[in-house]
C-alpha cells in the first residue's frame, strides 16, 4: 500500500509557516516516514499542472498557509479543496488574514500606490503592475490581485483550523503526531470544523504573571516603561491582548516580558475579537470623566492594529467601505 | 443542503398591533404581517396575523388559539417596547402551556412608528424588525423562573417622614423593620419645618407623634445614629452590613432626662439642624423631641476627646450612663427588601455668587428662615435680621435659587413655589412686613395649593414675575442706603426695577444628597445624570427600581413635597408587603454565567457588576457568577474579552441571527449567508 500523501501551500503570507513547519526538527523525519510529499512548492519542485492531474480526494493532508489575495490563491485553494482529503487552513494569514488582512482597510489602489511609492521603492517612472502587458514575445500575465483579501474559509471549505503566526512547533508535532496516529487506527481526528494545535481558553489561562483585579488610568507602551516582570501586563497599562487570544502558546510573549499581540487568534466563544477587546479594555478604564477617558485611550496609539492585527479579514468587519467599493473613475 | 435540513425547525407565529393608531397610524400593519407569512415561511412562520390591540383580552386569545390550534413552538408579538407589555405576552404564553421565554416582543412602536413620518419607511422597518425578531426566537431556549424564599424583615434606609411612613405601614402588618439613619435622631428635613403648606400644620406637631410610634414599635429596630457599609446578597435575601457609629452614652440605662447637655460647657454651632443659626452643646440630641431621646457625644467638638479632661457630663449624669470607651459597632441584618429613602441635601445657596448669600447678612436661604419661624428655634420664632433683634420691615423671597437654571440644576425643585408662599404668608403674619415674591412661574398644581397662592394673593404680598439678577447692597440712591437692592427685570412690566427690602430669603433646591452615587452603587441601582435615583417606570412602577427587592421613596426619586414622600412611603411598603405575603419570589431567569472552561480568570469582569454578583475562586482562577445576585444586565457578557460569558436570552446565536434578520438575510429561498458576508 502506498503511503498518504502530504501537500503544503503558501498563498499571501510570509513563509513563516513554512519555517515552524521545517522547525520541528528530527520530526520533520517521522512525516517523511509516515507521507509521500507529493507538493510542497517552497521546499521541492512542483508544477500546478501535476496537481491538477492528482486524482480528487488522493492528498491526505494539505497544510494551507497563507491568505487569499489574487486569483491565483483562489485558483489554487479549490483546487487544493478538490484535491485534498483533510484540508487545514494553517496559520494566522489561512485561518484569520493576519497582517495581510490589514490591507483591507484600503482600496487595492491605496494600497498598490502605497507598495511601489514608498521612500525606499526605487520606481523613478511611477510604474504599477499591471496583470498582463503585451511584449514582442505575446501576452504576459500576472495574478491579477482581489479587491479585498479573504481567508481560505471565505473562499472553500476548511475541516481544521491551525491558528498561530506561525503555530508553535511543539503544536505542529502534536498535529501531526495526531494525524499518523488516526491513519494508523490509533486515535480519532476532532470533528470538522475544529480548531487543532491550541487550547481552548486564553493566553491568561498559560500566563504566569500575577492578576489582580483590574483598572486602568494610563495606557502604557512597554519600551518606555519599566515593566513589572511578576505582575499582569494589563494591570500595568499595558494593552495585552491575552485576555482574548486562543491559548496554545504558553503564553510565549508575555512569559519573556512582551504584551500578547494576539496571533493565536479569537479564543473559543469570540465572534469578533477586536470588538471584544475593545468591550473588554473600555470596561476596565478608572474614569468616568468623558475628557479624562478620552485622554485614557489615546494611549492606544494605533487601535486598528492593536485589536485587528491578526483577524481583520475574518472579523465581522471584514474590510473597510473603502476596499470593499471599487474607485469609480 | 438536503430538503430536510431545509425545513424549519419551529412553527413561529407573528403577531402585528394596531396599538389603534399609535403603530397602524404610521405602519401599514396588514401589509407588514402578509409579507411576513409570504417572506418567512422557511424560516418557521406558519401564521401572521394584525389585530387592533394585541394586548387586550381578545388578542391574547388570538395568540392562545393559535398556539393550540397552529401547534406554534415560537411567538413573536410586534407592539410596544418590552418594557410595557413583555409580561402580558409572556403570560399569554403560559396560558396556552407554551413556556414564556419562547415568546419575543419586539418594539414597531417606540422604535418604529413613534419615531418615523415617512409611513413606506416605517413599513419597511417593521418588516426588517420582526424580521430580526422571527430569526432570534428559534433560538430562544425554554427557561424556568427561579424561586426564592423572601426574609419577611425590611431595611429601611433614612428616618425622614417617607422612611417613617413606610416603617409603620410594614410594622403594623405585623412584620419587622429594620430603620437606619445617619442622625442622632429620626425625623429628617419635616422635624425642622416651623408650618407646612397648604395647611399651615405645625410640621413638629403632625411628625413627632409617628416618631413617637416608631420608637414605640415592637416591629421596628431603630438604628440612628447609623449607616449602611455593605449590602449583600439578592432580593429576598439582603445580607446588610450596618456601621453603629459610637454614642458615647449607655442607652439602656439613659433615660434622656437632659442634665448632660445642660452641664455640658462646649457650645458648637449646629449647622445641621439650626441651620447654622443656632448652638448645641458637644453632647446632644438634636431636637428635643429627638426620637430615639438619648443624645450622642460629638467626639470631634467635646472637651474630653480633644483636650483628655472634662467629663462633666459623666459627673453630672444621675444614672451613670455615659460611656467614653465606646467604639463604633458593625452589626449585619438580613431582610428580604430594601427601601432607600434617604431624601435631599440643599442647594447650596452661595454657589450663586450674585445673590450675595454668606457675603450679604441679611439674605438668608429657606432652610435658615424655616428655624428663625420655628416657635422652637434659636429666635423662638421671631423673624429678625442676622443682629438677632430687628424685625424687617420688607422681604424679598427669591424663587428658583439653583433650579430651573442651566448653570445648576435643569429641574424644577417642586416645592419652592408653595415654600415661598408659605414664608410670604409667615412674615406677613408674624412681622407686617412688606413681602414681594420674585418668581419666574408659579406652579401650584396639587390639591388645596392654588387656593393657598390665592389666599397669599390676597393677604397683600406683592408678585414680581422675573429672574432676579442680583442682590446687592450698593446703593444708588439715598432710598436704598442700609438695605438690600433687589435688581430684577419686571418681565411683566417690561422694565428693570431695584427694589430695596431689609431681608432676602432664597428658596434653595433640593439637590440629591452629596453621597448618593456612592449609596446608589451600594445598593446597586441606578442614578440619572442629577443624581435622582432611578425608578423602574416613572409612570407605572415609580416606587420601585431595576433591582428587584430595592425599592425607593420621596425626595431620593426626586424632588417632592411632604404629602408624595408619605405616599412614595406607603406605596413602597405595600409593593414590599405584596411580596413578603408570597413568602417566596420568581426571579427572572435571564442571568450570566460563565463557562469555567474558558474563563482564564484575567479578572476584568471582577470589579464590572454593578449588583456585586460576581466572585474570585483565585485557587482555581476562575470567575462565577451567583445567579441570585445576577440581575441579567449583561455588563460582563459584553466585557468578557474570552466570550467565556452566556447571558441567557442573548446567546452570541441569538443576536447574531437578530443581526442577520433585521439585515433581510433569512428570507425565503435565499441561501443562508451569514450577516458578516459583505457581497463583494
Amino acid at each position: 500500500m502506498s503511503k498518504p500523501k502530504f501537500a503544503m501551500y503558501w498563498a499571501a503570507s510570509c513563509g513563516g509557516c513554512e519555517i515552524a513547519v521545517l522547525n520541528i526538527h528530527e520530526k520533520i523525519l517521522d512525516v517523511d516516514a509516515a507521507f509521500d510529499v507529493v507538493f510542497w512548492p517552497v521546499a521541492m519542485d512542483a508544477k500546478y499542472k501535476d496537481v491538477e492531474a492528482m486524482p480528487d480526494d488522493s492528498i491526505t493532508l494539505c497544510l494551507w498557509n497563507g491568505g487569499i489575495r489574487n486569483d491565483e490563491n483562489e485558483h489554487m485553494a479549490h483546487l487544493l479543496r478538490k484535491k485534498a482529503q483533510i484540508l487545514v487552513a494553517f496559520g494566522s494569514c489561512a485561518c484569520e488574514g493576519c497582517i495581510p488582512g490589514l490591507a483591507n482597510f484600503s482600496s487595492t489602489q491605496d494600497m498598490i500606490d502605497t507598495a511601489f511609492s514608498t521612500i525606499t521603492t526605487d520606481n523613478p517612472d511611477n510604474i504599477r503592475p499591471q496583470a498582463s502587458y503585451a511584449m514582442p514575445e505575446g501576452i504576459i500575465t500576472i495574478p491579477t490581485i482581489n479587491p479585498i483579501l479573504k481567508t481560505l474559509d471565505q473562499v472553500v471549505d476548511v475541516d481544521y483550523y491551525m491558528p498561530g503566526c506561525p503555530p508553535e512547533s511543539h503544536q505542529i508535532a502534536a498535529v501531526i503526531d495526531l494525524v499518523i496516529a488516526a491513519l494508523n487506527g490509533k486515535a480519532q481526528l476532532p470533528p470538522k470544523g475544529a480548531t487543532i494545535g491550541a487550547g481552548n481558553s486564553t493566553v491568561c489561562d498559560e500566563c504566569p504573571r500575577k492578576r489582580n483585579v483590574k483598572a486602568i488610568k494610563e495606557f502604557n507602551r512597554i519600551q518606555l516603561m519599566a515593566a513589572d516582570p511578576e505582575l499582569c501586563l494589563l494591570e500595568q497599562g499595558i494593552p495585552c491582548n491575552g485576555p482574548a487570544t486562543r491559548s496554545g502558546c504558553n503564553a510565549r510573549c508575555p512569559s519573556a516580558g512582551a504584551q500578547c499581540i494576539g496571533c493565536y487568534g479569537p479564543a473559543e466563544g469570540v465572534v469578533d475579537y477586536g470588538a471584544r477587546l475593545i468591550a473588554a479594555f473600555a470596561s476596565v478604564i478608572d474614569s468616568d470623566k468623558p475628557d479624562e477617558i478620552d485622554k485614557i485611550l489615546d494611549g492606544l496609539v494605533d487601535p486598528a492594529g492593536q485589536f485587528y492585527r491578526f483577524n481583520l479579514a475574518g472579523s465581522l468587519l471584514r474590510a473597510s467601505k473603502a476596499a470593499q467599493t471599487p474607485k469609480i473613475g | 443542503m438536503s430538503a430536510e435540513e431545509k425545513k424549519p425547525k419551529e412553527r413561529v407565529g407573528v403577531y402585528v398591533c394596531h396599538c389603534g393608531t399609535n403603530i397602524a397610524g404610521v405602519v401599514n400593519v396588514g401589509e407588514v404581517s402578509k409579507w411576513a407569512s409570504d417572506n418567512l415561511s422557511d424560516e418557521g412562520v406558519v401564521v401572521a396575523r394584525d389585530y387592533k390591540f394585541m394586548c387586550s383580552s381578545l388578542g391574547q386569545e388570538l395568540i392562545q388559539k393559535d398556539i393550540k390550534e397552529q401547534k406554534l413552538t415560537r411567538v413573536v408579538v410586534a407592539a410596544c417596547s418590552p418594557h410595557l407589555h413583555e409580561k402580558t405576552f409572556r403570560n399569554a404564553c403560559k396560558g396556552a402551556d407554551l413556556n414564556p421565554y419562547l415568546c419575543e416582543l419586539v418594539s414597531i412602536r417606540e422604535q418604529d412608528s413613534w419615531v418615523h413620518t415617512d409611513k413606506i419607511a416605517a413599513t419597511e422597518k417593521a418588516k426588517a424588525i420582526i424580521s430580526g425578531g422571527v430569526a432570534r426566537v428559534i433560538h430562544h431556549e425554554p427557561l424556568e423562573p427561579l424561586h426564592v424564599p423572601i426574609h419577611p424583615a425590611t431595611l429601611i434606609v433614612g428616618g425622614g417622614i417617607a422612611g417613617i411612613q413606610a416603617a409603620l405601614e410594614i410594622a403594623d402588618a405585623g412584620f419587622p423593620v429594620y430603620l437606619v439613619e445617619r442622625e442622632p435622631s429620626i425625623g429628617g428635613h419635616m422635624a425642622q419645618f416651623d408650618k407646612t403648606f397648604p395647611t399651615l400644620d405645625c410640621s413638629a406637631c403632625i411628625l413627632t407623634p409617628k416618631m413617637v410610634d416608631v420608637g414605640n414599635h415592637k416591629n421596628i429596630t431603630m438604628l440612628t445614629y447609623s449607616e449602611v457599609q455593605k449590602v449583600d446578597g439578592y432580593v429576598g435575601n439582603f445580607a446588610v452590613t450596618i456601621k453603629k457609629r459610637a454614642r458615647y452614652i449607655k442607652t439602656e440605662d439613659c433615660t434622656g432626662c437632659g442634665i448632660c447637655w445642660e452641664k455640658c460647657p462646649k457650645k458648637v454651632i449646629d449647622d445641621h439642624f439650626e441651620a447654622g443659626l443656632g448652638y448645641r452643646k458637644a453632647v446632644y440630641t438634636p431636637f428635643p423631641q429627638a426620637v430615639p431621646k438619648y443624645p450622642v457625644i460629638d467626639d470631634i467638638n467635646c472637651t474630653y476627646f480633644v483636650k483628655g479632661t472634662c467629663k462633666a457630663c459623666e459627673k453630672f449624669c444621675p444614672t451613670n450612663a455615659i460611656d467614653f470607651n465606646q467604639k463604633d459597632e458593625i452589626l449585619t441584618v438580613e431582610v428580604g427588601n430594601i427601601i432607600l429613602a434617604t431624601g435631599w441635601d440643599l442647594f447650596d445657596a452661595r454657589r450663586v455668587p450674585n445673590y450675595g448669600y454668606g457675603r450679604l447678612a441679611n439674605v438668608f436661604t429657606n432652610m435658615e428662615f424655616e428655624r428663625l419661624s420655628n416657635s422652637a428655634g434659636p429666635t423662638g420664632g421671631n423673624i429678625v435680621l442676622r443682629d438677632g433683634k430687628t424685625t424687617p420691615k420688607s422681604v424679598g423671597i427669591v424663587h428658583c435659587v439653583g433650579s430651573r437654571d442651566k448653570n445648576y440644576n435643569n429641574y424644577c425643585s417642586a416645592i419652592c413655589c408653595m415654600q415661598s408662599l408659605k414664608f410670604a404668608h409667615l412674615v406677613h403674619e408674624k412681622t407686617g412686613a412688606t413681602v414681594y415674591n420674585f418668581y419666574i412661574d408659579i406652579r401650584t398644581p396639587a390639591k388645596a395649593y392654588d387656593e393657598f397662592y390665592q389666599r397669599i394673593i390676597e393677604e397683600g404680598t406683592l408678585f414680581v414675575r422675573g429672574k432676579v439678577a442680583e442682590i446687592t447692597d450698593a446703593a444708588r440712591n439715598p432710598g436704598e442706603e442700609g438695605k438690600l437692592i433687589v435688581q430684577v427685570e419686571d418681565t411683566l412690566v417690561g422694565k428693570q426695577r431695584r427694589i430695596p427690602v431689609d431681608m432676602v430669603i432664597l428658596s434653595a433646591g433640593l439637590e440629591p444628597r452629596y453621597d448618593s452615587k456612592a449609596l446608589a452603587k451600594t445598593f446597586g441601582i441606578s442614578c440619572s445624570a442629577d443624581g435622582w435615583f432611578i425608578e423602574r417606570h416613572p409612570k407605572l412602577d415609580p416606587v420601585a427600581t431595576m433591582t428587584e427587592g430595592v425599592y425607593i421613596a420621596g425626595c431620593v426619586q426626586g424632588p417632592k413635597d411632604i404629602p408624595a414622600s408619605v405616599v412614595q412611603g406607603a406605596a413602597a411598603a405595600a409593593r414590599i408587603l405584596g411580596k413578603i405575603q408570597q413568602k417566596e419570589i420568581a426571579l427572572e431567569p435571564v442571568r450570566a454565567t460563565i463557562n469555567e472552561e474558558q474563563c482564564s480568570g484575567c479578572r476584568i469582569c471582577n470589579t464590572l457588576c454593578p449588583f456585586n454578583a460576581i466572585l474570585f475562586h483565585e485557587d482555581r482562577m476562575v470567575s462565577e457568577v451567583n445567579p441570585a445576585l445576577c440581575q441579567g444586565c449583561g455588563t460582563c457578557v459584553a466585557a468578557c474579552p474570552a466570550g467565556a460569558i452566556a447571558g441567557t436570552g442573548f446567546s452570541n446565536e441569538q443576536i447574531l441571527s437578530q443581526i442577520d434578520g433585521l439585515l433581510l438575510l433569512n428570507l425565503n429561498k435565499k441561501e443562508a449567508v451569514p450577516a458578516v458576508l459583505p457581497q463583494v
